[in-house]
């Protein structure tokens, strides 16, 4: 059997991606201009967002403030664009971490099956009775604010996610002919498992993945949002919301809206983005 | 001959987006105490013709032609009406009755259903009903029964009970919409038999609705044969056995595995049914006939012919322009 | 009898499940970087006779597990230590602020209940129509926004601009409570109710393409009572599926809402005891969300065979 036969080629992918319409196309578009400010941030924004002017706080729209100031007297403009990097970093770690060890988990575990593959479920479900938020909390009372410990304990609170899905294929897969045809040609389980199973998995894994980014992202904003995440004047969008609160009870909600869209129009493009690949990928 | 309980006349049906109706004229008539066959292979419109009759088309569906229970237009009667129809004088059993008796309901739940809830009657006279019921059908304890779910009866069981729900309503008129196709096969004999007398001790009329022949000719007093949303050949049991007229029905008959005897002169009709998407300008078997003749059978859809005078438009019949010309096989098939 | 074992068995499973997070939730302090001790009282400057006093109370002095079990012993007990913040017992700090999120909670779950299961059955029953595209689009927007995100918006539109509601604070007497509870309550909820309606549409529309339903109508049964009695009655199993996940994820979600509308509750609690560094109430905070995720679990698991008889014997098993 030919690899070719087995893998999901590249280009296969990129000609998927154009066929599921429109909301779908307008997503990723909105996540690769995301990702593209993440990156240009420094270069793009037209201020400092960690310098406040103290003389023109709390400001409307203005040539100087694209979209105003806080009450801190910062640029919003600039603190949305240089707070895309914090924002979209946080999720990355939580989504690698987790998308590694939830697959390496379920492999072993949906490869091996019988008593082992019962332990590690029961395992993964006593992980699911910690929300990711609660343990993310839990990791900053003890190792302090930031977002290190968080992102670690985010991942793990993910993991048994991957790792169910993951498991499940695996198990489903395992009994495909072309897995058999590898192992009598001599091929050793775990490279079978890796290089032979995981490519016809991979793509319903990266729309979890992908659903899990979303969510990761929403989560950390909370954590910045109550204060436990990043903290100023690191810009990041649920640190600024946190800081316009005062600015929302004055009546001046701007500095707050704009971190508000850019989260939900953030975490919106990737479950949609996440959902039309998943259904994609049960096809 | 008794008036008819179920009089479809001309019934076209038409869903949107298809290139063909799924029924295209029908007309077929039930009398009361008569069992009549109707048979095809799926997706010929049988299932539809038998729905229509509950007044059960597909939403969106656009539709001609009568159909007449009691001599009452189903197609016409208003909601309330349809309901009393269903729940009284015509009622189905379906085909698989683990898919159509509710998982979570109890039995007595299912059976007592239309009598509390259409006719009002109280729970402790609907459960008599029921297991009046359940002991008509042959269940075991029909009062234990009653509080049993679905998943903890056998599929025979079951389907006994799918068919006392049907008698419920003391309807004149049964609708078996594959009644023994779900089961396995030591058990569909026993629900044939049972439908059978039920059939006689009730005097109901009865369409059997199945894709086997064999069984049409054998459990049925006239037989109607459908192909791809029309009706190719009526006859009675005996006229459909001995000298089958359509080449479908010859097809058929020669493809089905006889009851009795060696199963060798086995042929099967070639080719496969054509679907919704795929319109047919002449007659809709012309592709797969082998008496086809082109630039007639292609092009000119075949009218449904009596071939004996038969004033009660239920005589022998058959919708094949080239009738006069094919010789029935019937003894090379049954000597 | 086998019914009893089944159940026996699963409580049995929620004792180890329950065992095992409280082991998880007590082992956690001994990550924290340096000495537990010195770590449980950063930021105060006690006496070498409180240290050591704390020293006893905790055991240091013994072996690990026994020290778990003490521990075990003493939350089995309703102890779970005190709080060095607030000079009071762990379980009375969280005993007073229980109520206000309870209701918060409540409040919610209901609008959860009649919004989400409200908007899933209209979406499922007018299908491909407009109003059930509103539905869908409620659904995925809905499940994007962050209860923060909603507190702000509602807190600035419906609160500062219009002023119809509270802003601030958790109000006093039953009616004025009520009036601070519903924006935090409608922030909470959004989230969740995008889940609710998504699944109970799902599953209706599952139910509505099913044989029985056709049986049902074709038996001359009316359509609403086919709608409650065959759809509605037997799409209840998902929905009561997820709302293990929903009482924890609403217990969690109180941390934000009532930081975002200044309210006093276990939620607002977690935050000010992480914020000041009192880790015996975070500790006790945290195995109260989880245990209750785990007893709603148990809960559904007990109650699904009088959903779904199908699952009676598998009562007993794994989740």
């Amino acid at each position: 059997m030919s690899t070719a036969t087995v893998r999901v080629g590249v280009g296969r992918m990129v000609r998927r991606l154009g066929g599921h319409g429109w909301l779908f196309r307008v997503c990723l578009g909105v996540l690769v201009v995301f990702v593209a400010v993440a990156l240009l941030a420094p270069w793009l924004a037209p201020q400092d967002p960690t310098v406040g002017d103290f003389a023109d706080t709390m400001a409307g729209p203005s040539a100087q403030h694209w979209l105003g100031t806080d009450q801190g007297g910062h640029d919003t403009f600039s603190a949305l664009l240089e707070g895309a990097r914090t924002s979209l970093l946080g999720p990355l770690g939580v989504v690698a971490f987790s998308s590694v060890g939830g697959i390496a988990v379920g492999l072993f575990s949906g490869w091996r099956g019988g008593r082992v593959d019962a332990v590690i479920s029961r395992v993964l479900d006593v992980l699911f009775a910690f929300p990711s938020l609660l343990l993310a909390i839990l990791a900053v009372a003890l190792f302090g604010k930031g977002l290190g410990a968080p992102v670690l304990a985010m991942a793990v609170a993910y993991l048994p996610y991957t790792a169910r899905l993951v498991r499940g294929l695996t198990a489903q897969e395992k009994t495909r002919p072309y897995i058999a045809a590898y192992l009598v040609q001599g091929h050793a389980p775990a490279y079978v498992a890796v290089r032979g199973l995981l490519p016809n998995i991979a793509a319903t894994v990266l729309a979890q993945s992908t659903v899990n980014f979303g969510y990761a992202l929403l989560d950390l904003a909370a954590l910045s949002f109550l204060g436990l995440g990043v903290q100023p004047p690191t810009p990041d969008w649920g640190a600024m919301i946190n800081r316009a609160q005062s600015a929302v009870l004055a009546g001046q909600p701007l500095s707050a809206v704009v971190p508000v869209m850019a989260v939900v129009v953030a975490v919106l493009a990737f479950n949609v983005v996440g959902e039309r690949l998943g259904e994609r990928g049960t096809r | 001959m008794n008036a008819s309980l179920l009089e479809v006349d001309g019934l076209t049906v038409e869903l949107p987006g298809t290139a063909r109706p799924v029924l295209d004229a029908v007309t077929l008539r039930v009398a009361a105490g008569e069992v009549v066959g109707l048979v095809g292979e799926s997706g010929s419109g049988k299932s539809v013709t038998a729905r229509a009759a509950l007044g059960l088309l597909p939403p969106g569906a656009r539709r001609a032609g009568r159909v007449l229970v009691g001599g009452e237009d189903v197609l016409g009667a208003g909601q309330g009406r349809l309901r009393a129809l269903r729940a009284a004088e015509v009622s189905m059993v379906f085909q698989d009755p683990r898919a159509g008796i509710n998982p979570v309901r109890r039995i007595g739940d299912f059976l007592t259903e239309p009598l509390r809830l259409t006719r009002r009657w109280n729970r402790r006279r609907a459960e008599e009903r029921a297991v009046e019921l359940l002991a008509a059908v042959g269940l075991p304890e029909p009062e234990r029964q009653l509080r049993r779910y679905p998943h903890q009866l056998s599929g025979g069981m079951l389907q006994r009970v799918m068919i006392a729900g049907a008698l419920a309503g003391e309807p004149r008129l049964l609708l078996c919409d594959e009644p023994t196709t779900a089961l396995d096969v030591s058990t569909q004999a026993e629900i044939l038999a049972l439908l059978g007398r039920l059939q006689r001790e009730r005097g109901l009329g009865l369409l059997l609705i199945t894709h086997d022949v064999e069984l049409a000719a054998a459990t049925c007093d006239r037989v109607y044969v459908m192909y791809a949303g029309r009706i190719v050949e009526r006859a009675t049991a005996a006229e459909l056995f001995g000298r089958p007229r359509h080449p479908y029905t010859i097809g058929l008959l020669g493809s089905t595995p006889p009851l009795t005897g060696p199963p060798a002169r086995l042929r099967p009709v070639p080719g496969t049914p054509i679907g919704l998407d795929e319109a047919a300008p002449g007659c809709a078997f012309a592709v797969r006939c082998a008496f086809a003749q082109a630039g007639r059978c292609d092009q000119e859809v075949p009218a449904l012919l009596p071939l004996v005078d038969g004033a009660d438009g239920a005589g022998h019949a058959a919708a094949c322009v080239r009738l006069a010309e094919i010789p029935s096989p019937a003894e090379e098939v049954r000597p | 009898m086998s019914l009893a074992l089944a159940v026996l068995r699963r409580l049995a499973g929620t004792a180890v499940t329950l065992l095992v997070t409280s082991f998880l939730v007590y082992s956690s302090l001994y990550l924290a970087p340096g000495d537990p001790v010195s770590f449980l009282v950063r930021g105060r400057s006690p006496s070498p006779a409180e240290l050591a006093s704390i020293r006893r109370q905790f055991g240091f002095d013994q072996p690990f597990l026994l020290r778990y079990w003490h521990w075990l012993d003493a939350v089995l007990h309703g102890d779970f230590g005190r709080s060095y913040l607030f000079h009071q017992s762990v379980g009375a700090v969280i005993w007073s602020r229980l109520p206000s999120s309870l209701l918060l909670v409540a409040v919610a779950t209901v609008l959860i209940a009649v919004v989400g299961i409200g908007a899933g059955a209209l979406g499922a029953l007018r299908r491909g129509t407009r109003t059930d595209g509103a539905v869908l689009l409620l659904v995925t927007v809905g499940a994007a926004v962050p209860s923060f995100a909603a507190a702000i918006v509602l807190r600035s539109v419906l609160g500062v601009k219009l002023g119809w509601f509270p802003t601030i604070g958790n109000g006093s007497g039953l009616l004025d409570r009520l009036r601070h509870v519903v924006l935090p309550a409608i922030a909470l909820s959004v989230t969740f109710m995008a889940l609710v309606t998504r699944v109970t549409r799902s599953a209706m529309l599952d139910q509505l393409g099913r044989e029985h339903v056709e049986v049902a109508l074709s038996r001359g049964t009316p359509r609403f009572a086919v709608l409650r009695r065959h759809v509605f009655r037997n799409a209840l199993g998902p929905i009561v599926t997820v709302s293990g996940l929903l009482v924890s994820g609403m217990l969690v979600s109180t941390a934000i809402v009532e930081t975002a509308f200044g309210m006093s509750g276990i939620g607002s609690l977690l935050v000010q005891c992480v914020d000041e560094l009192d880790f015996q109430v975070v500790q006790a905070l945290v195995l109260l969300v989880v245990a209750a995720f785990v007893v709603v679990n148990t809960l559904v698991d007990l109650v699904y065979p009088l959903i779904d008889p199908r699952v009676a014997r598998r009562a007993g098993g794994v989740r």
